[in-house]
C-alpha cells in the first residue's frame, strides 16, 4: 500500500504579511518558507502508519505543484522521512489548476491513500483535496482527525458538529485531514537530513490547465480600535461596556 | 437562471447559519435580478422548511433519500450538481463548514464552476464577478474574480446579517436517482456529545490559555461561560498539553471562530492564535502581561491574573442578569 501526501509551500506562520505591486503580490522579502502546517501533520501520520509494519504501508511519497524554489521545503519533507517526491513544475495559480496538475501526475493510480491538509495557511481555500478526488473520481472524506489501518482497511475518524464519526471508504481515496490526525509534527533528525540529499524528486512537466479564478487584489484587515483597559478590581465596568457599548451580552 | 442555496439540517432542524446562508443567497439573487431557490436534503418537516421562506427563499426544494442519510461526498456532489443544472443555477451558495468543504470543491470540478471559499461579504462586483475572502489566515483578505459562467460561494459563518422578509415560499418535493454503488462512505459508529453548546454555533466564546496555569483551574472559566451562555475554547499549548480536548483548540491549525464576543483568558495572543479568532466582532483580553499582543487585537482588556479576575467577573455577570 502506498501513501501520497500533497504538500503546499507556505510562509512561516509567524510571518508579518505584507504585499507589493499595488497589493497584488505577497512580499516574500525575508520570508521563511515551510511545509503547510496541516500537510506536515498529514505527513507525520503517514510516517507513523508506515513505521507500524502491520499496516502494510510500503512507501510515503510527497507531491507538490511549484517551481524549483520550493525544493528546500520538499527536501524538508524527505528529511522528515518521506521516501520520494513528485514536483509538478508549474506556477500554482489557483486550487483548480493545482488539483488538476496533481490529478494528472497520479492518474495511473499508484497511490492507495492520498492525504491533503484541510487548507493552506496562505489562501485558506480548503479546496484542493476534494477537487483532486473529484478529478480522479475517488471517494473523499473531509475533516478527518484520525486514520488507522486495520487488516488492510482504512478506518477513518471524521469530526462532525459536536462529535465524531468512524467510517470506512474503499481505496483509493483522498482524506482531507485536520487537527488531531497527529499529535505534533515530526522533526527531521540529522540522519534524515543527510539521507534526504540522495532521495529522488521526480519532476513532471505540467499539463495545460487554466485557472478558474484570478486574484484581483489583497486587502489588509481593518485596523481595530485601541484597547480600552478596565481596572482589574472593577470588572463590573467591563460587563457594563459589553452590555451597553458593544451590545454583545 | 437562479441562485441555489444548499442548506444543511441538524436532526431535522435548521440553525442560525442556515438562515444566514438564505439571507445571503436572497441578496445575491436580488443583485442578479433573479430568484433564489433553497435546497434541503434530509428529513425536515414542512413547518421547519417554511422557516427558510422568512429569509427570502421563494422556492424550497425538499429532497429525501435514504442514500443521503450519511454524508458521502460523491453522492452529495452528484445530487446537488443535478439539481443545480435543473434549476439553471448561476450561483451556488454553500456553508463554509465541514459539510460544505466536503462538497463544494467537488462540485466546482464537476460543474467547472469557479469557487470563492470563506467569503464574508456580498460580491464586490458582478461583472467581473468578484468576491471578498479570507487569506493568509486572517492576516489579509483577497478580492478574487470568479471567471466561469457558474460560480460557487462558500460563506464564512457569522459574517452576514439575517434579513427577514415576507414569507411566501412554496415547498416542492424533488427526487434524484442515486446509484447505490456510488455511495462508498460506510459510517460504522457515531459518537455525539449532546447538550453541549458547539464552539462553531456559539455567539460568545470564553477561551483559556497557559495563563490558566493548570487544568484544574478551569472551573471559574466554565462557570463564566455558563453564566454568559457561551461555549468554551482554548489555545494550542493548552490542547497540546492535554489540559483540554483538541476540539476546543481555536487558532490557525485548530478551529476558526467568528463569534460576537471572544473572551481570551490567560492567552498571550500569538499570531497563530489571532488567526483563528480575528473575525470575532469583539475581543476581550484578560492577561497579566500588559504588553501581550492579545491586547492589540482586543477592544477591551483587563490586566490581571485570571484566578483573581474571573470570580469577580462571574459575580458581575450574575448581578447584571439578576436585575
Amino acid at each position: 500500500m502506498k501513501i501520497l501526501v500533497c504538500i503546499s509551500n507556505v510562509p512561516d506562520t509567524t510571518t508579518k504579511v505584507k504585499f507589493t505591486d499595488n497589493n497584488t503580490k505577497f512580499d516574500s522579502t525575508g520570508v521563511q518558507w515551510v511545509i503547510n502546517p496541516w500537510d506536515e501533520l498529514a505527513l507525520t501520520r503517514a510516517l507513523e502508519l508506515k513505521d507500524n509494519t502491520s499496516t502494510g504501508i510500503q512507501s510515503v511519497t510527497v507531491a507538490h505543484v511549484g517551481h524549483t524554489s520550493a525544493e528546500p521545503t520538499i527536501r524538508k519533507a524527505l528529511a522528515i522521512g518521506a521516501d520520494d517526491a513528485i514536483r509538478v513544475n508549474a506556477e500554482p495559480t489557483d486550487a483548480y489548476q493545482v488539483a488538476a496538475q496533481l490529478a494528472e501526475a497520479i492518474k495511473d493510480g499508484q497511490f492507495d491513500i492520498i492525504l491533503c491538509g484541510i487548507e493552506s495557511s496562505d489562501f485558506n481555500g480548503s479546496t484542493v483535496g476534494s477537487m483532486l478526488a473529484e478529478f480522479l473520481s475517488y471517494p473523499s472524506v473531509s475533516a478527518v482527525s484520525g486514520l488507522n489501518i486495520e487488516n488492510g482497511e482504512a478506518i477513518i475518524t471524521r469530526d462532525i458538529d459536536g462529535g465524531k464519526e468512524t467510517l470506512t471508504v474503499p481505496k483509493p481515496f483522498v482524506a482531507i485531514v485536520q487537527k488531531g490526525i497527529a499529535k505534533e509534527p515530526r522533526i527531521a533528525a540529522m540522519r534524515g537530513i543527510m539521507m534526504a540529499r540522495t532521495k529522488v524528486i521526480k519532476v513532471i512537466e505540467p499539463t495545460a490547465v487554466e485557472a478558474l479564478t484570478q486574484l484581483v487584489t489583497f486587502e489588509p484587515p481593518q485596523p481595530r480600535a485601541k484597547c480600552i483597559f478596565v481596572d482589574a478590581e472593577n470588572p463590573k465596568q467591563l460587563i457594563d461596556l459589553l452590555q451597553n457599548e458593544a451590545k454583545v451580552i | 437562471m437562479s441562485v441555489l442555496v444548499f442548506t444543511e439540517n441538524w436532526d431535522g432542524k435548521f440553525k442560525k447559519q442556515s438562515f444566514e446562508l438564505i439571507s445571503y443567497g436572497a441578496k445575491v439573487a436580488d443583485m442578479l435580478g433573479t430568484s433564489m431557490v433553497a435546497l434541503s436534503i434530509g428529513n425536515v418537516a414542512d413547518d421547519e422548511l417554511k422557516k427558510l421562506g422568512g429569509y427570502g427563499a421563494k422556492k424550497i426544494l425538499n429532497l429525501k433519500n435514504d442514500l443521503l442519510n450519511n454524508l458521502d461526498s460523491q453522492a452529495y456532489t452528484a445530487t446537488i450538481a443535478e439539481i443545480a443544472q435543473k434549476e439553471g443555477a448561476k450561483v451556488i451558495v454553500i456553508a463554509n463548514n465541514n459539510m460544505g468543504k466536503s462538497i463544494a470543491p467537488r462540485l466546482s470540478v464537476r460543474l467547472k464552476a469557479a469557487i470563492g471559499s470563506g467569503v464574508s461579504k456580498l460580491p464586490i462586483s458582478l461583472d467581473p464577478f468578484i468576491v471578498y475572502k479570507r487569506a493568509y489566515s486572517g492576516n489579509a483578505f483577497a478580492d478574487v474574480a470568479l471567471k466561469t459562467d457558474i460560480k460557487i460561494i462558500t460563506l464564512a459563518q457569522n459574517s452576514f446579517d439575517l434579513a427577514e422578509t415576507a414569507n411566501n415560499a412554496i415547498i416542492e418535493n424533488v427526487s434524484v436517482n442515486i446509484d447505490a454503488a456510488l455511495v462508498k462512505t460506510q459510517v460504522k459508529d457515531v459518537q455525539k456529545q449532546t447538550g453541549k453548546l458547539l464552539l462553531t454555533d456559539a455567539e460568545i466564546v470564553v477561551s483559556g490559555g497557559r495563563g490558566m496555569k493548570a487544568p484544574d483551574n478551569w472551573g471559574p472559566l466554565e462557570e463564566l461561560a455558563k453564566q454568559l451562555g457561551a461555549a468554551t475554547a482554548c489555545s494550542r499549548p493548552v490542547s497540546d498539553e492535554g489540559w483540554r480536548p483538541h476540539e476546543e483548540h481555536t487558532g490557525q491549525t485548530g478551529k476558526i471562530v467568528a463569534p460576537n464576543l471572544y473572551i481570551a483568558v490567560g492567552i498571550s495572543g500569538a499570531t497563530q492564535h489571532l488567526a483563528g479568532i480575528s473575525s470575532s466582532k469583539y475581543i476581550v483580553a484578560i492577561n497579566t502581561d500588559k504588553d501581550a499582543p492579545i491586547f492589540e487585537a482586543a477592544q477591551y482588556g483587563i490586566v490581571g491574573d485570571a484566578a483573581k479576575v474571573l470570580p469577580k467577573l462571574i459575580d458581575a455577570v450574575k448581578e447584571v442578569k439578576s436585575r
